[in-house]
């Protein structure tokens, strides 16, 4: 009888447990929604949004005809982006089968800048990627982040999920850890957030400066007193790209303001 | 014959197990030497760090120091003036009237004898086991050991 009981309540663990964890894994939420009052009202306001000086910066390197063949992006798609296919900026990072390597939008636009106008191929996280990224991404503002998932993608995010589920550092913490167990709650003053990438290229409140989301990655690292992965490294790109398949469903807020 | 499959039998549970433990394989540094060893036992931890005297005096600042120990970041703690501390951990008010100095030691040296899935950091765990810790902190524990018994001291007061 007693033994009946055990199992039942087991049973009934189980059952409970399931539906707590679905919810969890479903439910993504911008960083928005943790960030304080003010901060939004700043990401709102594009005179306020100091990641707005970014997306300028972006569009006047966009538009500008120096170096390489003297073509600028702005010849091909309008001076203010406007013939960019924002539903295809949404869907990055993508892999590409000829490069059978992840393509990040900062290494299309590098690649673009490459082919089209003799540019030399810029280092991940160069400041003028950072600047045409965030120009790029503030273009597609609404969009709905559409990364795939399924095909050769799937692999590649699983090995993702694997690196997100990983100690890393002195403090020896997992992003899911945090991001996925305790969004909502406070660190010191601040609200822990999903860790989702539909804001970035970002205005960062703590240190100030535009950051693109493999930038955080490392930062994060970091602070976890952790060998941050480098800026082109296999790691940093699954992370990146198992990151954005998260925030799938969540609209683009490039320049976001997050702390 | 019976005593080969059992030297067997442990080679290959020794092989299944070794990959799991990342220190082990990563072959990180060796221990520094001047960490100290310790023992769990029925979920304490019963002898002093290094048979070291904990201040609470001096375990009062380093649980507030964003620098060291940093406990607010994560606990809600009993010090006047603190207006920003985090909702991760427990509130550690009165955490002396609910656990002994053995059971905080265990807790602050290493949860994770408790739980393999705490997210909160051992203060004095095993270098080794820690994964691509940064260039400035290989081989290096979170806290010292005359730290953790400080914090420990502190803790103790909270009654």
């Amino acid at each position: 009888m007693i033994r009946l009981d055990k199992t039942a309540l087991l049973l009934c663990a189980c059952l409970l447990a399931i539906p707590a964890s679905a919810a969890l894994a479903g439910e993504a939420r911008s960083g928005y929604e943790y960030i304080k009052p003010a901060s939004r009202a700043m990401q709102d306001d594009e005179f306020e949004n100091p990641g707005m000086l970014a997306v300028e910066r972006g569009q006047q390197l966009f538009n500008n005809k120096q170096g390489g063949a003297g073509k600028a992006c702005a010849e091909c798609h309008d001076e203010d982006g406007a013939k960019l296919n924002t539903k295809n900026i949404a869907r990055y990072p993508v892999y590409s089968e000829d490069a059978a390597d992840i393509v990040t939008l900062q290494k299309q636009i590098s690649r673009c800048r490459s082919d089209k106008s003799g540019r030399k191929i810029l280092p991940a996280d160069h400041p003028d990627l950072v600047a045409l990224e965030a120009f790029v991404r503030h273009r597609a503002i609404g969009e709905v982040v559409n990364v795939q998932t399924d095909g050769p993608v799937a692999a590649l995010l699983q090995a993702g999920e694997k690196l997100y589920r990983t100690r890393y550092g002195l403090i020896d913490m997992a992003c899911n850890q945090c991001h996925d167990v305790y969004p909502g709650q406070m660190i010191r003053g601040q609200k822990i957030s999903q860790g989702q990438g539909n804001g970035f290229p970002a205005y960062r409140l703590d240190t100030g400066e535009i950051t693109s989301l493999q930038q955080r990655i490392q930062q994060c690292l970091v602070s976890m007193r952790a060998e941050p992965f480098a800026a082109d490294s296999e790691e940093i790109k699954l992370l990146g790209l198992y990151i954005m398949s998260r925030s799938n469903g969540l609209r683009i807020e490039t320049p976001a303001v997050r702390y | 014959m019976n005593n080969k499959m059992q030297r067997y039998k442990i080679l290959i549970l020794m092989l299944l197990v070794c990959p799991m433990l990342p220190g082990v394989t990563n072959g990180q540094d060796e221990l520094p030497d001047d960490y100290c060893r310790w023992e769990v036992s029925d979920y304490t931890i019963l002898e002093p760090l290094c048979g070291l005297a904990g201040d609470a005096q001096r375990g009062s600042k380093i649980v507030s120091d964003g620098s060291r120990g940093n406990c607010l970041a994560c606990h809600q703690l009993p010090i006047p003036g603190i207006e920003a501390y985090g909702t991760i951990g427990p509130p550690l008010a009165g955490i002396a009237a609910r656990l002994s100095v053995p059971q905080i030691r265990m807790r602050v040296v290493d949860s994770r004898n408790i739980n393999p899935l705490s997210i909160m950091p051992g203060f004095y765990r095993d270098p080794r086991l820690i994964n691509r810790p940064g260039k400035k902190y290989r081989g290096r524990t979170f806290l010292t050991a005359q730290q953790v018994e400080d914090v420990i001291a502190y803790l103790a007061t909270l009654k």
